[in-house]
């Protein structure tokens, strides 16, 4: 292919973390000058490949090579960047020093007395930014730039340790589009002055905009790599979602059109999360919210408990309208809620699984004024029938349940209260396979007896009890799905990509 | 950030370089940029708007200085209040009253930098002392043992000192514990021995070379105002202009980002710790001379007015913010108006009250011009 050796390569690469397998004998070819696309859903290795391409992991077995070359030993920090740089989602700048400091960090020029001569350094740094094109005042504090100027400054920062070859991690997850064509614009100014480019990307069309090569990983496996100029859409969203998964679950039967509305969503709108949603769920109807991180669909379902605050916009719960940013509101006006991470928000690890299921109904489990010991028990053991979670008893600290037990004591909390309204953000993460469709069949359980349920997920299989699934991206619904849709059509529509283009 | 979130559970204390998924992704429209199957549309340049730039950047020198005008403006009010106020020897009498305080809030202040707390360095500052006494003073004097020969008090002094410091950085660099509650173990066990050494007395009849700084004139100046200043500008220096000193703002800030960038984040913090302890040792030595004296509570209560004058300087008690300069001036302020309050009549026993309220007052002015909490 190329004559000159790829930039990078990595073949026969195994990682795994415990029990999971995170990377199978996965492979990578980045060729000179190029500008790679790294493409996958969730979970199919590429932050791992991504950490062992940078050396902060060493892989179990394996090469990596740069130019040619093997990779540096993992302790050698600077002969890592030397070769390949990383511009991550998460920043890595120091927020209250200055660009210039930031650029020069522990490499600061020293003037006579050994002393930092900042003339010297600001000079390098308008410099080094000149040389590629940062407009960005390198007097300002890291900590007032934009993203895109911040991701601009890492990029130069990359470039100036001596590395060509640069990993964009999700470079436009937190974009506007007028950034993002910025961004596209440099990227290309870049790859001119040859710099070749890892790009890691939710959003297919960007890898048809300005990528030529793409990888696809999938379950910690490579599954193809092509030139994306003959790629059709179809067969790329193909490879990334794999045979169609089986057909699970019967055909739920929607309830009928005589339903009351349980949720009333309009023109709700966040300034940088969503835009324009409106969305309307009948009692006993449960209806998808799917979309890509950062699409939105998390914070949309966080706005309707009250967890956050829409700019504009109303939420309606069973016909009344809770004060906006107020969960006790939303609750009260009979939501039920499982949120998106059970460790960070969903339960208190040291407190009893009774504790945890009645944190939010104190009103069912008072007798006389006080908190009741006998009724908070027996409350939590009907519970714990219900869902059948697998505890010794109400008393056992929530810690020391298995994953899919502990997102059982969150759902029934959610359920506590009886709501008229279930919303549920990834409610299956990280559980087992029986877990996963226990819980499933319960929400569909719940939804039966009336309630109305918000499922905010990307997970396929999540989305398949949903008697229709709207898709968002960026901030937006782009598509309304109803029941019966295609894995593929749906897995298109979250990435931003046109099956029929 | 875009949004309110209510309960904030995702908030992290950390704050830098975190948090990043609270920021979604913007909300101009649904497909980006360019046609399909073209390339990006010729971009548009990019806003950076070179005014407001400026400002900002104007803005964050002068918040070094923003101290300034409330200390002219106090020198003002003083001077009407009392016509000594202004004269030399008031000041100078200032400086030297501030200065054992003022080498506390300077070592705080490198800790705060890093984003560690150090509640020891008021025990610190009594025992370092405590000890050399408890040695170098003859027997028969209170609880004195006599041991060592009075040259070897300062020396003592400052090892205790920076023995104290390397505990410190023990149990919170090696040991990852929470610093508030080990320097707050500490302070309490130290307290707690120069009390038992002491057995609750003051030492008295201490050697010359304990007495020297807290007595001697340098240059018409008393040696503890000299020193404190020199120790400031070193601080200035340091802080600002070696790699170093800069290597503790990129710590504090975003303590990954600076072991990415290769700085030795351990030897630093030890280094950072260390020093505080012995710059408390050295203001020990400082009161202890000009009292003539170790109380077995020397020191007692400092704590709170070194970290309101750090705060009030500029010092964010979440790390990689602040000057040594600006700490300098949180604490002359803070003498300067006990001192007119003193000149104004205000009796003794409510000076403690007004200094609370001009602690909080300050913190109040300070979120306001400032426009964000202070942290």
């Amino acid at each position: 292919m190329d004559p000159a050796p790829p930039v990078a390569e990595a073949s026969g690469i195994v990682k795994r973390f415990d029990s999971t397998v995170a990377l199978d004998d996965a492979r990578i070819r980045v060729g000179q000058g190029q500008t790679h696309a790294l493409v996958g859903r969730n979970g199919a290795g590429k932050s791992t490949l991504v950490a062992i391409l940078t050396g902060l992991l060493t892989p179990d077995r394996g090469t990596v090579l740069f130019d040619g070359e093997p990779a540096p030993r993992p302790a050698d920090r600077d002969a890592w960047r030397r070769r390949v740089a990383c511009v991550y989602q998460k920043s890595t700048v120091i927020p209250e020093l200055t660009v210039a400091e930031n650029l020069f960090l522990n490499r600061l020029d020293r003037g006579r007395l050994g002393l930092v001569d900042w003339g010297r350094v600001r000079r390098d740094a308008r410099d080094l930014l000149e040389k590629w094109s940062v407009e960005v005042d390198v007097r300002l504090p890291a900590k007032d730039l934009s993203i895109e100027q911040r991701q601009f400054v890492e990029i130069a920062r990359a470039l100036s340790f001596g590395a060509r070859f640069v990993i964009l991690d999700e470079p436009t997850a937190q974009l506007d589009a007028a950034a993002i064509s910025r961004l596209f614009h440099r990227v290309e100014d870049l790859q001119r002055q040859g710099v070749t480019f890892l790009f890691i990307s939710h959003h297919l069309q960007e890898v048809y905009d300005i990528c030529d090569t793409v990888t696809v990983f999938r379950d910690a496996r490579h599954v193809l790599t092509a030139p994306v100029a003959g790629l059709p859409r179809a067969e790329l969203v193909a490879a990334m979602t794999g045979e169609a998964a089986a057909e699970r679950r019967t055909v739920r039967h929607p309830p009928g059109p005589e339903r009351a509305t349980a949720l009333r969503v309009d023109t709700l709108t966040a300034d940088g999360s969503y835009a324009g949603v409106s969305l309307e769920i009948g009692a006993g109807e449960i209806v998808g919210l799917a979309g890509a991180a950062g699409s939105g669909r998390n914070e949309v379902a966080e706005t309707v408990v009250g967890l956050r605050a829409a700019d504009s916009g109303t939420v309606q719960i069973a016909g009344r309208r809770p004060r906006p940013g107020s969960v006790p509101a939303a609750l009260a006006a009979g939501a039920g809620f499982v949120p998106r991470d059970r460790h960070q928000q969903g339960f208190v690890p040291q407190l009893s699984v009774a504790d945890n299921s009645t944190l939010s109904v104190p009103h069912r489990i008072r007798s006389r004024g006080f908190l009741s010991a006998r009724r908070r028990d027996s409350l939590t053991r009907s519970m714990i029938t219900h869902l059948a979670i697998k505890t010794p008893g109400p008393e056992l600290p929530v810690a020391g349940l298995s994953g899919g037990n502990q997102q059982k004591v969150v759902l029934a909390r959610a359920l506590a209260d009886d709501p008229k309204l279930l919303v549920l953000i990834n409610p299956t993460a990280g559980v087992d396979v029986r877990s996963k469709e226990f819980l499933l069949d319960k929400v569909e359980e719940t939804a039966a007896a009336g309630t109305a349920v918000l499922l905010a997920s990307d997970e396929l299989d999540d989305l398949r009890v949903c008697d229709r699934v709207l898709v968002m991206l960026r901030g937006r619904v782009v598509a309304t799905m109803a029941g019966g849709w295609d894995d593929h059509e749906l897995v298109a529509a979250m990435e931003g990509v046109d099956l029929d283009a | 950030m875009p949004e309110r979130v209510a309960t904030g559970a995702a908030d992290d204390a950390g704050g830098a370089g975190t948090g990043v998924d609270a920021r979604a992704p913007g909300t101009s429209g649904g497909a980006h940029g360019g046609g399909k199957d073209g390339g990006p549309e010729a971009p548009a340049p990019p806003e950076f708007p070179a005014g407001r730039a400026e400002r900002r950047i104007a803005f964050a020198r002068l918040r070094d200085l923003a101290l300034i005008p409330p200390i002219i403006v106090i020198a003002i009010v003083g001077q009407m209040v009392n016509s000594v106020f202004l004269r030399a020897d008031n000041l100078v009498n200032v400086l030297q009253t501030m200065s054992e305080i003022a080498v506390l809030v300077l070592a705080q202040t490198m800790v705060l930098i890093v984003r560690k707390m150090d509640l020891s360095l008021e025990s610190t500052c009594g025992l370092a002392p405590g000890i050399a006494a408890w040695l170098v003073v003859p027997v028969g004097a209170g609880h004195g043992l006599g041991l060592l020969p009075g040259g070897w008090a300062v020396p003592v002094t400052l090892a205790v000192g920076l023995l104290i410091g390397a505990v410190n950085a023990l149990f919170i660099v090696n040991f990852g514990l929470n610093g508030f509650i080990v320097t707050l173990g500490m302070l309490i066990v130290l307290r707690g021995i120069l009390t038992g050494i002491s057995g609750g007395q003051t030492f008295f009849h201490l050697p010359e070379s304990m007495l020297y700084l807290g007595t001697a004139q340098w240059f018409g100046m008393p040696a503890s105002v000299w020193v404190c200043l020199v120790l400031f500008a070193v601080g200035i220096v340091v802080l600002g202009f070696t790699g170093f000193g800069r290597s503790l703002y990129a710590i504090g800030g975003n303590v990954d980002a600076a072991r990415a960038a290769g700085i030795r984040t351990e030897r630093v913090l030890w280094t950072v710790m260390v020093t505080a302890g012995g710059l408390a040792a050295l203001s020990g030595l400082m009161l202890s001379g000009r009292l003539a004296s170790v109380a077995s509570a020397q020191g007692e209560g400092y704590i709170f007015t070194v970290f309101a004058a750090a705060v009030i300087g500029g010092i964010s008690l979440s790390g990689g913010k602040g000057s040594v300069f600006g700490a300098f001036t949180g604490i002359l302020l803070l003498f300067l108006i006990q001192n007119v309050l003193t000149l104004g009549g205000v009796p003794a026993q409510w000076i403690g009250a007004l200094n609370g309220a001009i602690i909080l007052i300050a913190l109040a002015l300070s979120r306001v011009t400032g426009g964000k909490a202070q942290d």
